[in-house]
């Protein structure tokens, strides 16, 4: 009962904060600090109710799980689907996650949309995200899930076009719902897959249900896998379809860090953890998940080498990191991907948040080419994003460390995985380091390059103070999940996959412990390697870097126009469909279809005056038809 | 005498109306009745057993005993929420023609009212005679209002979709008529009711397509294809919809297009099982064409009432995808579906309208940065706009996912292209909605100075000649009126959107009858009237 009364809580405090900010509060710059009360409060109610949710769980032992049945949603034949909520070992972390980082981005925003002139209309977007978000990850059938699943993006398309006055702003929010839209009817098509084959959509009920491992490409647990997977690639910025959430970088700072950093992005990862057991059971669907996964790693991490915009690198950094996670739960290791979400959603809400302190200090100022020795001026910023570097490439003890290594791990050990894909993970990770280093170098080391006109000032302790909990985290948020060589010395026990242990299956490593070792030193070496390499050429001896431009132009066009992915979509697809529709228009529709109607309706205007001659009142003439009429019958009747 | 007195109490209140002397008074006594018309149409739900599959609340008196012609009238599962439908829609339009409208305003309201009347038969008619009636006089008043109070081409638009409705329903007359002798020869009395068509057998040949079945089963789909209006017969539709004035438009596609699709339940599939069955993937590959083919070309639309339109050809695609799959899914999603597009185009041609009242003009280019000027226009249009694309929580959603549902039970493949139509159906909305919205002001739409200096930029501001509230642009947000117009629309958005089962669960007997028992189906009376006494009598 109180569990209900909890999720309850839970979910309905940020939908009346949505509620309350986006009716009764006015839309004017003077009560930003009360719509960003509303707020944080509803989101800091809802923080209260995950942790007494998460603590119950704890207590409750092995196998738990919160179970709450609101009302019947959907009815029809065979098909059922309830407004009901689940919470467990899983949905335990996320929510979490969602709401504890929820909050601190919440409270951020307050003092960073503080000269916003409709703050009331953004806290009550960002409330409704939280909501759906919460949605997804507790509803508890895939309907359910699919209503958070389409609501976050609806929430993301209006935060991404939050400043609609810029058409390029609210064209990016178009293309992140159009895009997604193409993951969520994938979506569709996989819950249909599972529904007509298992005749159930509610976890609690599949879950139960076992899944025979299936081979090939034509089995239905595959296609269904598959599908959702096409779903999982929309919402999580994947190969084909990552291209929405660079542009997604054009809305307020505090959206990419919440939405497109820590929490919705990382829904499609969720996804195929809470439904491993389905996954596991179609092992085409996990080597599929695990190739993309590894891919978009290493593709979003080359992109990332030579952005200029700091928002921009921190979002191919995101697409990159997003992709280890599907790596990593392609391979088998769901709780080790599952454990990259969760320490992502620390650093690089950090680093997002960092960024956006430098936007806000820097007074809208994005190239980190005009930025430079930002160290000094903001402090604070500087010392939090540092550590949020550390943890990204993976400096040993940093939360980043833990999780990325325990992925490369199983990417090499699993049986699953293969040397390939952990040779992606290591190159994808020396990648990180260098453009991570060049962008700390960028903007915070060496001399300033800041324009004289630029007042830089460090942020308020609304903004900071959301960063020092972050910070924090980057680094003590990896500590619950040691792998076991390395804990194992120290008496650590690994208490996240402990945590996880019964609701995930885990496919097992196999690999031996001097192996696990040395891969483990060679990905720490290489990274450090190049995270020098990035320190020497941008802030020790930058003068040598035109000459390097200059020989690798062609590599550094390609790369630092992200090899054109955009461009060739928009010939290849958008432009010829609109082209298309044009002349379906103009000539289908307006020269062969309706020309077609008037054809007939001539047929029969023209027949009907030829008829109009024949009846010109001549009795003589009738008299004539008459006969006529008569020998036709007849002879009609004659011939049968 | 309930389904009576709702079918005619909007014709004795038309005609109420020539007694009345001014305009004012016309506008109040017409909005009046077709309120009264729809609190006593709530009495339909209050009587109504959802558990029954039966046809309830029965009405038969004898009009052409001789050739077993009555008035009957009665209501199922299936008409249930069309009628709903129709007596919540026109109140609503007549509200919203209230200062749209203003010549011929006695004629106008008197058209309306006779419209309802003509549309509430059609469902509720459970004679084939009677029921043809009622379809085609809803043809006059429809013809009128495009051709009387439409835009510059509406004779033109008028009498093609005159003729377009014509041509359809003279074939249907023809397959009546036959069916009529069907029934003297296998029933021994000739007979014009439904529940006595049902019980006939008529001959079909899988190969043949003269078959009587085949042919009989064509001339009812012409007539309510032309009507849906399924591609390639939807032409008449754009031009219809841009040339109607704003009511005509959302009764129109609100209530009218249903008349197709209800035909296609009510009669055209229960009647000829085998042919619909053997023909049903011609019907699903032109609904799957419709949806993607309709979405296509309202994308490139530069007219918004036209994008509109032509969004309808492929929501309608939906419902007759969702009616051919012959499953549970796919018909109640069709039939909910058809709910949905009354509601949600309906409130888009309200909204198109709203703002062709205050400018003059729907072209898309012209507008742009709406959403600052105009913030209620703006969210009324955005949660419709939700609506029309099937975000989950919007009554959209439940249709389109029941249908696709139904849709992939029946073949993966054509379920696989129909899923597209979610994405196209987001393009078009979302492209139309960011032209018209966001971006800077258009050409018709005022500059709005930001609220964010606060008492700076006001005092920058009122040095301008025109920045004061008295002077009002042209362009400006909803009234009162406007906003008691749109707010029943969108509430139910989200009410059949978050509680469908209030909905479906009337209407789950019906479905399931007719799921079931489809190629023998056989609708009886809930209740002490009986069809056979009836015709019998003389």
């Amino acid at each position: 009962m109180t569990n209900d009364i909890l999720i309850a809580v839970l979910l309905l405090s940020p939908l009346s904060g949505f509620l309350i900010n986006g009716v009764f509060v006015k839309q004017n710059n003077r009560h930003s600090v009360l719509a960003g009360g509303i707020a944080t409060l509803a989101s800091g109610i809802s923080f209260l109710c995950a942790l007494v949710l998460f603590l119950t769980l704890t207590h409750q032992g092995e196998e738990s799980a919160i179970h709450t049945a609101f009302l019947h949603w959907l009815n029809v034949g065979g098909f059922k689907a309830d407004i009901a909520f689940n919470v467990d070992p899983i949905s335990g972390i996320m929510i979490l996650i969602i709401t504890g980082v929820g909050s601190l981005i919440h409270l951020y925003s307050v003092g960073y949309m503080s000269h916003d002139p409709k703050p009331a209309k953004f806290f009550s977007y960002l409330n409704l995200f939280l909501f759906n978000m919460l949605v997804l990850v507790l509803g508890d059938n895939l309907l359910l899930m699919f209503v958070g699943w389409e609501g976050v993006g609806l929430c993301s398309y209006l935060l991404i076009g939050f400043w609609y006055e810029d058409p390029e702003k609210a064209a990016a929010g178009m293309k992140a719902f159009v895009v997604n839209r193409i993951g969520d009817a994938g979506f569709l098509l996989g819950l249909f897959m599972i529904f007509l084959n298992f005749h159930s959509v509610e976890f609690h009920e599949l879950s139960k249900m076992t899944f025979t491992p299936e081979a090939g490409f034509w089995g239905p647990i595959t296609i269904a896998t598959l599908c959702l997977f096409i779903g999982a690639t929309g919402k999580s910025a994947q190969i084909p379809l990552f291209v929405w959430l660079p542009d997604a970088m054009a809305g307020p700072t505090p959206v990419s860090a919440l939405i497109h950093a820590a929490t919705m992005v990382t829904a499609g990862i969720y996804m195929i953890v809470r439904l491993n057991f389905i996954f596991v059971a179609a092992p085409t669907t996990m080597g599929v998940i695990a190739v993309v996964g590894a891919a978009t790693a290493l593709f979003a991490a080359s992109i990332g080498l030579f952005q200029n915009d700091i928002k921009k690198i921190l979002a191919y950094s995101t697409v990159s990191q997003l992709g280890y996670m599907f790596l990593g739960v392609g391979v088998g290791a769901f709780s080790a991907g599952f454990f990259h979400l969760m320490t992502h959603a620390f650093f690089k809400a950090l680093m997002f948040l960092g960024a956006g302190s430098v936007i806000h200090g820097m007074h809208h100022e994005q190239d980190v080419r005009k930025m430079g020795g930002l160290r000094k001026k903001m402090p604070v910023t500087y010392y939090t994003f540092l550590m949020g570097w550390l943890a990204i490439i993976g400096t040993p003890m940093f939360s980043g460390f833990f999780s990325k290594d325990e992925i490369l791990w199983r990417a090499y050990s699993s049986p699953l995985g293969s040397k390939t894909l952990w040779l992606c993970g290591v190159a994808g990770a020396v990648m990180t380091a260098f453009y991570m280093t060049r962008l700390m170098a960028l903007t915070f080391w060496g001399e300033s390059r800041v324009d004289k006109s630029v007042k830089v000032h460090e942020s308020p302790l609304t903004m900071t103070l959301p960063l020092m909990v972050l910070a924090v985290l980057s680094l003590v948020g990896g500590w619950v999940g040691i792998p076991h060589t390395m804990g194992s010395i120290a008496g650590v026990p690994n208490i996240f996959e402990e945590w996880l242990h019964h609701s995930v299956h885990d496919v097992e490593a196999l690999g031996s412990v001097i192996e696990e070792w040395s891969t483990m030193g060679i990905s720490v070496a290489l990274a450090a390697l190049s995270a020098t390499l990035a320190y020497t050429l941008y802030v020790r001896s930058p003068e040598i870097i035109p000459g390097l431009m200059a020989r690798f132009r062609v590599l550094h066009n390609l790369i630092s126009n992200k090899y054109y992915v955009d461009e060739a979509y928009f010939k290849i697809i958008v432009d010829p469909i609109v082209m298309m529709s044009r002349g379906l228009w103009a000539y289908l529709d307006v020269r062969v279809v309706d020309r077609t109607t008037y054809l007939l309706t001539d047929v029969v205007r023209g027949t009907g005056a030829n008829l109009r001659l024949m009846v010109n009142g001549n009795v003589q003439q009738y008299a004539v038809y008459i006969v006529f009429g008569i020998i036709l019958t007849l002879s009609f009747l004659f011939m049968r | 005498m309930i389904l009576t007195t709702i079918v005619f109490l909007p014709l004795v209140g038309a005609l109420l109306l020539f007694l009345l002397p001014s305009d004012k008074f016309v506008r109040i006594l017409a909005f009046i009745i077709a309120v009264v018309e729809f609190v006593f149409s709530l009495g339909i739900l209050e009587k109504f057993d959802g558990a029954s599959a039966q046809l309830q609340l029965v009405e038969i008196i004898p009009w052409i005993p001789q050739f077993g012609i009555n008035y009957f009238i009665g209501v199922d599962g299936i008409s249930l929420w069309l009628i709903l439908l129709t007596t919540f829609l026109t109140p609503i339009t007549i509200l919203a023609s209230w200062k749209a409208i203003d010549k011929k305003v006695k004629s106008f309201h008197f058209c309306m009212l006779l419209l309802e009347t003509a549309m509430l038969g059609t469902f509720l008619a459970m004679d084939a005679i009677l029921f043809y009636s009622f379809w085609e006089l809803m043809l006059i008043p429809m013809y009128l209002l495009i051709g009387v109070w439409g835009g510059d081409r509406r004779i033109y638009a008028s009498v093609k979709f005159f003729i377009y409705t014509m041509v359809g329903s003279v074939f249907m007359l023809v397959a009546i008529i036959a069916l009529m002798y069907y029934a003297k020869a296998q029933l021994g009395v000739i007979s014009a009711s439904f529940l006595d068509f049902y019980k006939l057998k008529v001959p079909f040949e899988a190969n043949n397509y003269l078959s009587p079945q085949t042919l009989m089963f064509f001339a009812f789909a012409l007539a309510f294809a032309i009507k849906v209006p399924m591609f390639p017969l939807h032409t008449w539709l754009p031009d219809a919809h841009v040339q109607a004035p704003t009511p005509g438009s959302v009764i129109l596609a609100g209530v009218l297009l249903k008349m197709g699709t209800y035909g296609f339940l009510r009669l055209a599939i229960p009647l000829f099982p085998e042919a619909s069955e053997y023909f049903a993937l011609i019907f699903i590959g032109l609904a799957v064409f419709g949806i993607i083919y309709g979405a296509l070309v309202a994308m490139v639309q530069p007219d918004m009432k036209k994008l509109v339109a032509y969004s309808s050809v492929s929501h309608l695609g939906y419902v007759i995808l969702g009616l051919f799959t012959f499953n549970v899914y796919g018909v109640s999603g069709g039939l909910y579906q058809m709910l949905n597009h009354g509601i949600s185009t309906g409130a888009l041609f309200l909204l198109v309208g709203m703002i062709y009242e205050r400018t003059h003009s729907r072209e898309i280019s012209k507008y742009g940065g709406l959403a600052k000027a105009l913030p209620l226009f703006t969210v009324a249009f955005f949660i419709t706009t939700l609506s029309s694309i099937a975000v989950p929580g919007t009554n959209g959603f439940i249709g389109e996912f029941l249908i696709l549902l139904g849709a992939f039970q029946r073949s993966k493949i054509l379920a696989g292209i129909a899923v597209t139509g979610v994405i196209w159906g987001a393009v078009y909305m979302l492209w139309m909605f960011k032209r018209v919205f966001f971006g800077s002001a258009g050409e018709l739409v005022p500059e709005i100075a930001d609220d964010s200096h606060g008492d700076h930029s006001h005092d920058h501001k009122s040095k301008g000649e025109d920045s004061h509230k008295d002077h009002k642009h042209p362009l400006f947000d909803l009234d009162f009126r406007e906003i008691a117009v749109m707010v029943p629309m969108l509430v139910f958005v989200f009410w059949m959107g978050l509680f469908p089962n209030q909905f479906l669960d009337k209407s789950k007997a019906s479905i399931d009858y007719f799921v079931q028992n489809r190629t023998s189906y056989h609708l009886t009376i809930k209740g002490d009237v009986d069809t056979s006494n009836a015709i019998a009598q003389k």
